[in-house]
């Protein structure tokens, strides 16, 4: 069975470092994985969507609408703007922070009130928590990607020794302490 | 150079992974280098920059950012000529700047073996078309390559150097971007020297004039039928027999879709080269099952070819033309069930890209709105001007249009146009193919006022050195280009510097430079704000006090700042006390943290 995780977030968020992760933990596993990233123009500040797959044999790159096991959003409206990609028994894990977009700036359009609430209307498992908080707790609001992950952890069935080896394998020692703090706090926080 | 050496079999910890995880692009570039690459030239363009940025990551490996595509090609086709395996890379519309070559070394041949990887954007994720590039192959006469994941980059790059050498004939890589810029699993070998080939002295393979090139026309014509017996034999197109009902004939990305719908429920022929396309196979695979349906993204070229040769097949009467595809795509069109995604009521506002906090074109392009002007765009960061709520770009075409098309634009409107256009054109796009513009516009005497955002990097596909940054591919002191010196060269005395973060004196100028009775070139000039050597102010923050809620602050569309309870907000994550925000304020409700440091 293809395990299906999208990232998605705002351009310069770090998702593909977490996907990096991802990748890696699922490939020690023993898996076939593919990953697929957005560079390029959309990076600039745009939505971003990255696709993690992994299972005894993956084909697409891409996840479709429907077909998402887990989606971890760095941003609120992202969580939203993705939702049509969760499976039936898919679960959201989302950082509760808010990012404007330009339409909302330049005041075209407004940023919906209530999303967490309206998206767990919908019956979707959602856990949104401020992981913003967690990853400046840790050392730096840039580690929200690793937050996220330890968030998922909890979910998944691999060991927090396997993800501690993928962390080692993926982050820059200089990184690496303030890194695992971040994921423990987001694996263990209530 | 990344922390984790993938491309080099070993992590931190010196384990050797003969397995491992890697872009399409990355795995590009490992097959490169382990079939010997000697020279690499390209030019950056998305979906195609990270194999040669990998490749670089190599010292066996010569290789360079050059300044255009046309060049990259020309470089990579020298070093053939002299007997060295070489590379060039490009995006897709990267190949039309290339073409010229392209077509006449089909004629040549090569000495060495020669690979071209030529990137399409389906779905145009960052490209202003979405051309599909196997029509080159096809109008060139080469042989074009198509992998499927990174595991094929691989070896489709190791191969391609076999293949040009066998038929003596530079060979096409194309690649998508879910290919180039999807991870998935490779195996890695070691690296084979190639010993270079003798160079020896060959008129009539390679001086191309009239007489000797009608002597190689025919040459290309036997080897494009000696490459479609490749194509029949060879088990880089390969059958994968299932169910007969229907039989898919794919490539690429459309490979995997089918695979992911279908698995084993169906017969495939999944072609590895896509030019030129074998006839037999085709036909006994045809033959083989009830009914064959072409999956290929952008354009019908299998399914023309299929035709051509008397196979009846369903292809674009089923599936777009526009745009990429993906499985649900595939179930939809093939009658199958789709899954269905929840959705909210609430409209979810787009997230368009915008230019960063503290990116130096902002200012520019406020002063542009400031005067009015007519903006002929052109291919970079600074297309994003383009954007709501500054809006001042009317045209983006291809890169160089800027400037030539502004010439034009003033030789058409005269005066009434002199007096507002302007081009706008950045530092790598200037070397790419913005000085020839530039010499036209000071020999054929238009007055035209080109503005060239020379924010010292290549910025949009990932900062990657150029000529007038003074370094190389490998970050190491190199030539450097003088922009003032090399447009007073072509015959343009007014060539005047601007720092963009100044906006009265960015305003003042543009005015001046339009209403000035000769061609001017106004360079706008500050590092783009992404990069690790520029030093950046202190956030700066709203004195709400101050803050009268005019949203005159609004104009310059930052995204670190937004409005709040009728009080601008700045987001301290964002911001880089840029301080542009502070001169649109007439109330000096911006403060900075830090006085030291102030922003202006």
């Amino acid at each position: 069975m293809t395990q299906n995780i999208m990232i998605v977030g705002v351009g310069g968020q770090g998702s593909l470092l977490a996907s990096k992760l991802l990748g890696r933990l699922m490939m020690n596993a023993g898996l076939d994985v593919k990953v697929s990233e957005v560079h390029g123009m959309s990076q600039r500040g745009g939505s971003v969507v990255t696709y993690v797959r992994a299972g005894e044999k993956v084909y697409s790159p891409i996840i479709d609408v429907g077909e998402a096991d887990y989606i971890i959003s760095f941003e609120m409206l992202e969580a939203a703007r993705n939702l049509k990609f969760l499976a039936p028994k898919g679960r959201i894990i989302t950082n509760t922070q808010q990012i404007a977009p330009m339409p909302v700036i330049t005041g075209d359009a407004e940023y919906p009130d209530d999303l967490a609430g309206k998206i767990a209307a919908t019956g979707a498992d959602i856990d949104a928590f401020d992981a913003l908080s967690l990853a400046e707790q840790a050392g730096s609001a840039k580690a929200v990607n690793i937050v996220l992950m330890g968030r998922l952890s909890r979910y998944l069935d691999i060991s927090e020794a396997d993800w501690l080896r993928a962390i080692e394998e993926t982050i820059p020692p200089k990184f690496l302490e303030m890194n695992k703090k971040a994921f423990m706090l987001g694996r263990s926080a209530t | 150079m990344p922390w984790l050496i993938y491309a080099a079999g070993k992590d931190n910890w010196g384990d050797i992974h003969l397995k491992t995880l890697m872009l399409g692009n990355e795995a590009v570039a490992r097959g490169l280098y382990e079939g010997g690459v000697a020279v690499v030239s390209s030019y950056p363009g998305t979906p195609s920059t990270e194999i040669t940025e990998y490749v670089a990551e190599y010292d066996e490996v010569y290789s360079e950012w050059a300044p255009n595509e046309k060049v990259a090609m020309e470089v990579a086709f020298g070093s053939a000529f002299a007997g060295k395996r070489s590379f060039c890379g490009m995006k897709h519309v990267g190949l039309n700047v290339a073409a010229d070559p392209l077509f006449t070394i089909s004629y040549t041949g090569i000495n060495a073996g020669m690979v071209i990887a030529v990137a399409d954007d389906p779905g145009m994720h960052s490209s202003q078309n979405e051309q599909d590039s196997r029509h080159y192959a096809r109008a060139a006469k080469l042989p074009m390559l198509e992998p499927a994941d990174s595991a094929e980059c691989l070896q489709f790059a190791k191969f391609g150097f076999e293949l040009s050498e066998q038929f003596d004939a530079p060979v096409l890589l194309r690649l998508c971007t879910r290919i180039a810029h999807a991870q998935s699993i490779v195996e890695t070998s070691e690296r084979v020297e190639h010993a270079a080939r003798t160079y020896v002295k060959d008129q009539p393979k390679y001086v191309m004039m009239p007489g000797y090139a009608r002597l190689r026309h025919p040459i290309v014509e036997e080897r494009m039928k000696a490459l479609t017996e490749f194509a029949e034999t060879s088990d880089i197109n390969r059958v994968e027999m299932g169910g007969r009902s229907i039989g898919f004939i794919t490539s690429g990305t459309a490979y995997q879709y089918v695979k992911e719908v279908f698995g084993d429920s169906v017969s495939v022929l999944k072609l590895g080269m896509v030019y030129p396309l074998p006839v037999q196979k085709i036909r006994d695979f045809a033959a083989s099952v009830e009914r064959v349906v072409v999956l290929e993204e952008l354009d019908g070229f299998i399914e023309e070819h299929c035709r051509a040769i008397g196979v009846e097949v369903s292809g674009k009467d089923i599936f777009p033309i526009i745009d990429e595809f993906s499985q649900n795509l595939v179930r939809e069109k093939m009658g199958l069930d789709v899954p269905q995604g929840r959705a909210l009521e609430d409209v979810i506002p787009q997230r368009p890209p915008v230019m960063c906090a503290g990116c130096p074109h902002r200012g520019l392009f406020y002063a542009l709105v400031k005067n009015k002007a007519t903006v002929l765009g052109d291919i970079g960061c600074y297309a994003l001007g383009a954007m709501a709520p500054l809006k001042a770009m009317d045209y983006t075409i291809c890169m160089g249009a800027s400037v030539s098309g502004l010439h034009g634009f003033n030789k058409a409107l005269g005066e009434e146009g002199e007096k507002r256009a302007v081009g706008v054109i950045g530092d790598s796009t200037f070397m790419h193919s913005g000085v020839t513009g530039l010499i036209n516009i000071a020999y054929n005497g238009s007055n035209s006022t080109l503005i060239i955002a020379d924010n010292s990097i290549t910025g949009m596909t990932g900062h990657q050195q150029n000529p007038t940054t003074g370094l190389n591919i490998k970050g190491d002191p190199a030539g450097k280009v003088d922009i003032e010196a090399l447009c007073r060269a072509v015959g343009i005395s007014r060539v005047r510097v601007v720092d963009p973060y100044n906006l009265k004196e960015c305003e003042d100028v543009v005015r001046e430079e339009l209403d000035a009775p000769e061609p001017s070139v106004i360079i706008s000039r500050r590092p783009c704000a992404l990069l690790k050597t520029v030093k950046h102010n202190p956030p700066l923050r709203v004195n709400e006090e101050k803050c009268r809620g005019c949203r005159s602050c609004m104009k310059i569309g930052c995204p670190a700042i937004s409005f709040k309870d009728k009080k601008a907000k700045i987001d301290s994550t964002l911001c880089v006390g840029c301080g542009v925000c502070t001169q649109m304020c007439a109330f000096d409700a911006f403060e900075s943290e830090s006085r030291e440091g102030t922003a202006q």
